[in-house]
């Protein structure tokens, strides 16, 4: 097993984002390329859920988009992620914040977390 | 008839037949995934291959035939029969656990040579071969993939995942041979072709190769480019 994560770290690329954790509200620069025209999207949402470790990890955002629920799993290790910016830090009690599914409006926001 | 061997169909369609250099033994370390050029996922297998020795060179005179065999992990000089510590001596080397031919080599090897993963480059296509995992005794679903019976109810029982009809009656009056039904399965030496070598750590003797391979995790597999 040690010789996996040999090739993971020889793989991929350091990226310093900032320390965020499910419920911080996060904007995700996203590089997209259409033909040969390279742009960035802007992601915003609150993080539900930081899954796996090492050269697998993933995030999920998660946002409402004209009324209905959109969630988005981003590999952090992914080169088209341009910087992760951190809105605001959420005050929760869980890691992944499902819960949220079911909740729209008032109901489903997150206190802030002053720091 | 000696016309007919020349006209080969991959010769026709102006293919050429792929050009097989070297060859290698490893063993499967583990998958994970590589994030390519492109931003894109892949999921890849870690081969931890070589250094092999070069423990015998048939040749044609010799043997009516030309090939190399190439040694791989060590093993105890006790474990090792009298007849294969003379074989190990002759090309001055310690006593392996595996074994293979390879009738692949373009370059001239002698005894003794050495075979590590640097005779593998990035972008290199490669065939595996492992042996598959075991899975026991298997119905027809899994062993061959039969769709099963797909209905729950309508008087089904128990025979949701039945082969169904072995074939006609009075005649053939038996069964044809060949008739897929459940029995072992896995255990098999599979072949896995065409795939890219991403990434090569000669340090390690590593190679990272796209995709999946068969067998488990420690389980020797042979590389052929």
């Amino acid at each position: 097993m040690d010789l996996v994560k040999f090739v993971e770290e020889q793989a991929i690329a350091k990226k310093d984002f900032p320390a965020f954790k499910s419920g911080d509200t996060v904007s995700v620069h996203y590089k997209i390329r259409e033909g040969n025209k390279e742009r960035v999207q802007i992601y915003q949402g609150v993080v539900i859920q930081r899954n796996s470790a090492g050269a697998n990890e993933t995030f999920t955002v998660r946002k409402m988009s004209n009324g209905v629920g959109v969630e988005r799993i981003f590999p952090v290790n992914s080169p088209n992620i341009e910087k992760v910016e951190v809105n605001s830090y959420g005050k929760v009690r869980r890691a992944k914040l499902f819960y949220l599914r079911a909740l729209t409006g008032k109901a489903a926001r997150i206190k802030s977390l002053r720091k | 008839m000696n016309n007919h061997l020349e006209r080969s169909p991959t010769a026709s369609m102006g293919v050429k037949l792929k050009d097989k250099m070297s060859g290698i033994i490893g063993k499967k370390v583990g998958m994970t995934s590589i994030f390519d050029a492109d931003g894109k996922n892949i999921p890849c297998t870690v081969i931890e291959a070589g250094p092999c020795v070069v423990t015998q060179v048939k040749t044609e005179e010799k043997d009516g035939y030309s090939s190399i065999q190439l040694g791989y992990d060590e093993k105890k000089e006790k474990n090792t029969t009298q007849p294969l510590k003379g074989h190990f001596a002759k090309a001055n080397t310690t006593p392996k656990r595996k074994l293979v031919e390879f009738d692949s080599f373009t370059t001239a090897l002698n005894l003794g040579d050495v075979v590590t993963v640097d005779s593998f480059a990035e972008g290199d296509f490669v065939d595996v071969v492992g042996t598959s995992k075991g899975k026991g005794f298997q119905g027809v679903v899994k062993r061959h993939g039969f769709a099963g019976v797909g209905m729950q109810t309508h008087g089904q029982h128990n025979r949701l995942r039945a082969p169904g009809s072995l074939g006609a009656s009075s005649f053939p009056s038996r069964v044809f041979k060949g008739m897929r039904m459940a029995g072992r399965t896995g255990g098999d030496r599979v072949k896995v072709q065409n795939l890219q070598v991403l990434k090569v750590y000669a340090e390690q003797n590593l190679l990272v190769v796209s995709g999946s391979i068969p067998g488990a995790k420690g389980s020797y597999v042979i590389l052929d480019k």
